[in-house]
């Protein structure tokens, strides 16, 4: 099932297996019959570790949702609560144990905090790509804890070997490479004996790049988030393109349920589509669709026995190419609807001024309009948020405006909200210093007038012109060094630094002529797909000599970025 | 305002922007064609199994048969279904226990593309062989969580602890020093949950003050203990928390932030006034300000139009019965509101539009998009038209607007307005070729009619008269123009 974690040079099924047998021997430790209540939220990340099929083999017969009230029946000995930390949750629990029958008094109750502890189930597994050289693991952890980062960045080192060595940039890097360090020296007199699979762990704070989240990503993958949302590597579709139009029959009964589909590299088609600006992707289901097609086409020659034969046992991996065909067909043209539409457009054409620093301090006509017109709330932030950001500030006057017709349209209470924009940077008044957005840009290249979407020969291709900036910090150390942007480092928030972990003897690598570095590079606070995007191309620059892995605290975009920051998102039904 | 289009082009064609454009779109668009054609054309060919070909199997639900999120659906199911039989056979547990005895393999090894010792090789082939499972190795612990039998422990070993998630207890740490010295360990150790237990411990055993005090110099600790304080809802020691250390303006906020748990209206507009006397920013009292003004009129307008609609004697609240109660409604839903059921009143009463646009200070382009929809939607055609009158010096009347005409246009027919109205704004729009796609859109065929006139296009006039009735007015006047000799066509 996850036979796609092995191939690339990391092999990640590691990972999947230690998370794996600490699920085991925690099911072991309680002895008998079980059943588990799950907190919904956990069966996603848990599906990627584990099967139904494994749990049943250790004695788990009944599984439950967690909700109020009285559990179902179940004839077993142990109860086990499988439950984030969250104090609503503990609610829950109680109430269930308190209205549990007196006569089942000899049943025991056991609670599994996730993520807690030394329990790494917290741990996403996702798969490598193309080319087989990048692979990201997600550890899904507290956000706000970054001791479970640094945790979780042990365990890597303790199955992946000692990374020599360690870059960061922002405060909350600074702080995880110190616990990691501190870490270390428990383990003092203990040498990990592992020869290290990462040369480099590169630590990056998202609040270095604030403005990458904000814009909308343009590659296949990031549409899909941006649009539909991808949850544990699964996405919710409306269903009316899928529906299954058969000869002679009308349309009579659509679905009405949306459409679930996995996505992951393990699909052929969507490892070669994935990474690429949408704009390329026409040309390539076309390309597919031509393929199979011809391959279709070939039992017109099939003559002999053997050659039927041949034709009969290529066809399971010819169906599921054409149904891998037919369902990214359908999501392309979900996406066409929307991208082609005035109002992306519009929007995009605003964000791309704001990135290239056009009209940036003044009240933009757009927004107000989408004001007027009640958008999304979200949208709207959204949009001021990176005119914040690209203009170093806001002017008091545009702000005042802003914050007044947002109030005045969407209700005074989000003045919360806004507050909460404020504290988190991403919206703030214009200070004495002059803006140094600009000078950034310009260093960074963080805009390509040529960007090229069919065929990239830089970063810039999966937000069509822009290079996400957390990115381009990658891309500059690996060559030619961070040295020669120093200028623009203290211009970004947070510290820069350096530290090096010494291996043992014996342990150090000889490289082989032409052998690729790999870097893991490590998001805090949240990666957008078209970073992760970037990231693979520039594994797959041939003369790039790197190869990355990555691993962050979540997949972010821009709406469930801002939403996080709202108060009260839940009441913001748009 | 909006830019011709001709300028429009220009700038996009000129600047460096590279909008996300199509610029093959119909290449692209049959692109897509060609591989849905594809996909149809070869769906016939292998129809009878479409079940079959999913890669994965799926459920009724959409869940991966299998999956965990499957199965907890599954089981659920099943027990409310019966509970004479198990829901799932039991079946013998006998576990695969080799993991434990095969975790000694060297860990590199099993990396893809690394060189490989000889007894790798057999290792691997039992693996492919069998079911192709990895084991993985023990992670190794630090020494300390193997020392578990002693009872007296320092702080560092109390905090190493915690961050086990072992028993310990906090109580022999008595003196103020002891406990400080506690917490800050817990702190060097970025352990929100040890940080958390002690902070809980010193806020049993230490009086406010002091806790206030000792958290001001330890920020990360005070960020988990107003944290902690938020979810647990101790709204009152949160608030002396913030008074106590002059973080005044975080107090009111977190005070005003209560009303939102008061659903009594009457009740929520005091606490709204009493909350005017708090230490507010200037900026954010003025918005809190507002609040509260805003709540107390939809009170009153609420009491008011209540009576109004119940007396059966005011026209409008009969034939636009409201859908909602007003109250707590944002500004510009109560300025639409406004302008739907009480648009005529002097600006003397509560409920005026522009008494509501004066107090507020709404802009004027947020007021006029407004009244334009709420007007349009009870097609007050005279209203929607005085909205725009003005007057020159001269005494000449001539439509303005704040907004462009083109979404003007927009407002009108998301508000069903009819042709005779619309061609009206399609006309003031500046942008000609803007201004005749619209007319196209709309059906306003004396625009088109006029502007191929104008444009002395012959053959685009003969094609349009295929577009509109037959024997119409329209119709008639395409003859005309097309019979008129004195037109000097280009075409």
């Amino acid at each position: 099932m996850a036979a796609h974690l092995s191939y690339g040079r990391v092999n990640l099924n590691i990972l999947r297996e230690a998370a794996r047998k600490e699920l085991r021997e925690f099911l072991d430790k309680c002895a008998g019959s079980k059943a588990i209540v799950w907190d919904e939220y956990l069966t996603g990340p848990f599906g990627l570790i584990a099967q139904y099929s494994l749990l049943k083999e250790h004695e788990v017969e009944k599984m439950f949702t967690l909700k109020h009230g009285r559990l179902p029946p179940a004839d077993v000995k142990n109860i086990i609560f499988f439950v984030r930390p969250r104090l609503e949750l503990m609610d829950i629990i109680a109430d269930n144990i308190t209205s549990e029958d007196r006569h089942h008094s000899s049943r025991d109750f056991h609670i599994l905090f996730v993520p807690r502890r030394s329990m790494l189930c917290e741990q996403r597994l996702k798969e490598q790509v193309l080319s087989g050289c990048v692979q990201e693991c997600y550890l899904e952890n507290d956000q706000t804890s970054l001791y479970h980062t640094a945790k979780g960045l042990m365990t890597l080192q303790a199955l992946y070997g000692t990374i020599p060595q360690i870059y960061g940039k922002g405060e909350c890097a600074r702080l995880v490479a110190n616990m990691m360090l501190r870490m270390k020296r428990e383990f003092a007199g203990s040498q990990n004996q592992i020869l290290p699979v990462f040369d480099t762990l590169l630590l990056l704070d998202r609040n270095v790049d604030l403005l990458t989240p904000l814009a909308t990503q343009l590659t296949y993958e990031g549409l899909i988030d941006e649009i539909y949302g991808i949850n544990n590597g699964y996405v919710k579709l409306p269903p009316e393109k899928f529906a299954q139009k058969k000869q002679g029959e009308g349309s009579k009964d659509l679905p009405t349920e949306p459409k679930k589909l996995q996505l992951n590299s393990a699909e052929e088609l969507y490892a070669e589509i994935r990474d690429k600006n949408f704009n390329a992707v026409g040309a390539a289901l076309s390309k597919k669709a031509k393929i199979i097609s011809a391959a279709f086409e070939e039992r017109h020659n099939a003559k002999t026995v053997g050659e039927i034969k041949q034709f009969v046992s290529q066809l399971p991996h010819m169906q599921a190419a054409r149904s891998s065909l037919a369902n990214h067909t359908s999501i392309a043209e979900l996406i066409k609807d929307i991208t082609t539409s005035e109002a992306f457009f519009d929007n995009l054409t605003v964000e791309q001024e704001f990135m290239t620093g056009v009209d940036t301090d003044k009240v933009n006509t757009y927004i107000e309009d989408c004001i007027a017109q009640k958008d999304p709330l979200i949208k709207i932030l959204r949009l001021v948020c990176m005119q914040s950001v690209c203009n170093n500030g806001l002017k008091h006057k545009v702000m005042d405006y802003y914050k007044r017709e947002i109030l005045q349209t969407y209700g005074y209470e989000h003045i919360l909200t806004l507050n909460n924009l404020e504290k988190a940077g991403l919206l703030k008044p214009q200070t004495g210093s002059r803006n140094n957005y600009p000078t950034i840009r310009k260093t960074l290249k963080l805009w390509m007038e040529d960007a090229n979407e069919q065929n990239p020969n830089d970063i810039s291709y999966v937000y069509s012109g822009y290079s996400p900036l957390s990115i381009r910090l990658t891309q500059i150390l690996a060559r030619p060094g961070w040295r020669s942007i120093e200028e623009v480092l203290k211009m970004l928030p947070g510290p820069h630094f350096e530290e090096r972990q010494q291996l043992p003897s014996g342990l150090h690598k000889k490289r082989q002529q032409g052998e690729n570095r790999t870097t893991l590079v490590f998001f805090l606070g949240g990666v957008t797909y078209a970073e992760i995007a970037a990231l693979r191309f520039l594994s797959q620059v041939e003369d790039s000599g790197m190869e990355y892995v990555i691993a962050t605290t979540k997949l972010v975009n821009g709406t469930t970025w801002i939403k996080s920051l709202m108060d009260r998102p839940e009441s913001q039904t748009q | 305002m909006i830019k011709s289009k001709v300028d429009e082009e220009d700038y996009w064609h000129s600047s460096k922007f590279k909008a996300f454009t199509f610029d093959d779109e119909d290449d692209e668009l049959s692109r897509l064609k060609e591989s849905r054609q594809a996909v149809n054309n070869i769906r016939r060919l292998v129809e009878e199994d479409d079940d079959e070909d999913d890669v994965e199997k799926v459920s009724w639900s959409g869940e991966p048969v299998g999956s965990i999120s499957w199965s907890v659906k599954e089981t659920a199911a099943s027990s409310q279904r019966a509970d004479r039989e198990p829901a799932f056979p039991k079946i013998s547990t006998v576990t695969p226990s080799i993991s434990r005895s095969q975790s000694g393999y060297s860990l590199s090894s099993l990396f893809k593309g690394k060189p490989k010792g000889g007894n790798f090789q057999t290792f691997s082939d039992a693996l492919t062989d069998s079911s192709v499972r990895l084991y993985a190795p023990e992670l190794r612990k630090p020494k300390s969580e193997y020392k578990d039998y002693v009872s007296d422990w320092s702080p560092e070993e109390t905090v190493q602890r915690l961050q086990q998630g072992k028993a310990v207890s906090l109580e022999k740490f008595r003196t103020l020093q002891d406990k400080l010295l506690l917490l800050d360990l817990a702190i060097a150790a970025h352990d929100g949950n040890v940080i958390m237990a002690v902070l809980i411990y010193l806020k049993r055993t230490l009086c406010k003050e002091v806790l206030f005090r000792e958290l001001e110099s330890r920020q990360t600790a005070l960020r988990h203990f107003i944290h902690y304080l938020s979810e647990t809802q101790n709204q009152r020691l949160l608030l002396e928390l913030h008074r106590a250390l002059g973080r005044a303006e975080d107090a009111a906020l977190l005070q005003y932030k209560e009303h939102l748990s008061i659903t009594d209206e009457n009740k929520r507009r005091d606490f709204l006034k009493n909350c005017l006397s708090l230490p507010f920013s200037a900026e954010d009292l003025a918005h809190v300000q507002d609040h509260y003004t805003l709540l107390e009129r939809q009170i009153i307008i609420e009491v008011t139009d209540r009576q109004a609609e119940r007396g059966g004697k005011v026209e409008i609240f009969q034939k636009f019965p409201r859908k909602a109660l007003i109250l707590n409604m944002p500004l510009i839903t109560t300025l639409y509101y406004c302008c739907f059921y009480h648009y005529a009143e002097p600006e003397g009463t509560f409920s005026s539009p522009l008494n509501i646009r004066q107090t507020f200070k709404i802009s004027e382009k947020q007021y006029f998009v407004t009244a334009l929809a709420a007007r349009a939607k009870l097609k007050a055609w005279l209203d929607v038209d005085a909205l725009f009158a003005s007057r020159n010096w001269l005494g000449f009347t001539r439509k303005k607007s704040p907004l462009s005409f083109q979404r003007v246009v927009d407002i009108l027919q998301k508000n069903s307005a009819p042709t005779h109205v619309l061609q009206d704004y399609v006309a003031l729009v500046d942008d000609g070729e803007l201004r005749l796609t619209l007319a196209q859109k709309h059906k306003c065929h004396n625009i088109v009619i006029n502007t191929y006139r104008d444009m002395k296009d012959r053959q685009l006039l003969l094609g349009y008269r295929g577009k509109v009735v037959r024997g119409s007015v329209e119709e008639r006047k395409i003859d005309d123009l097309l019979s008129n000799p004195q037109i000097r066509w280009k075409n």
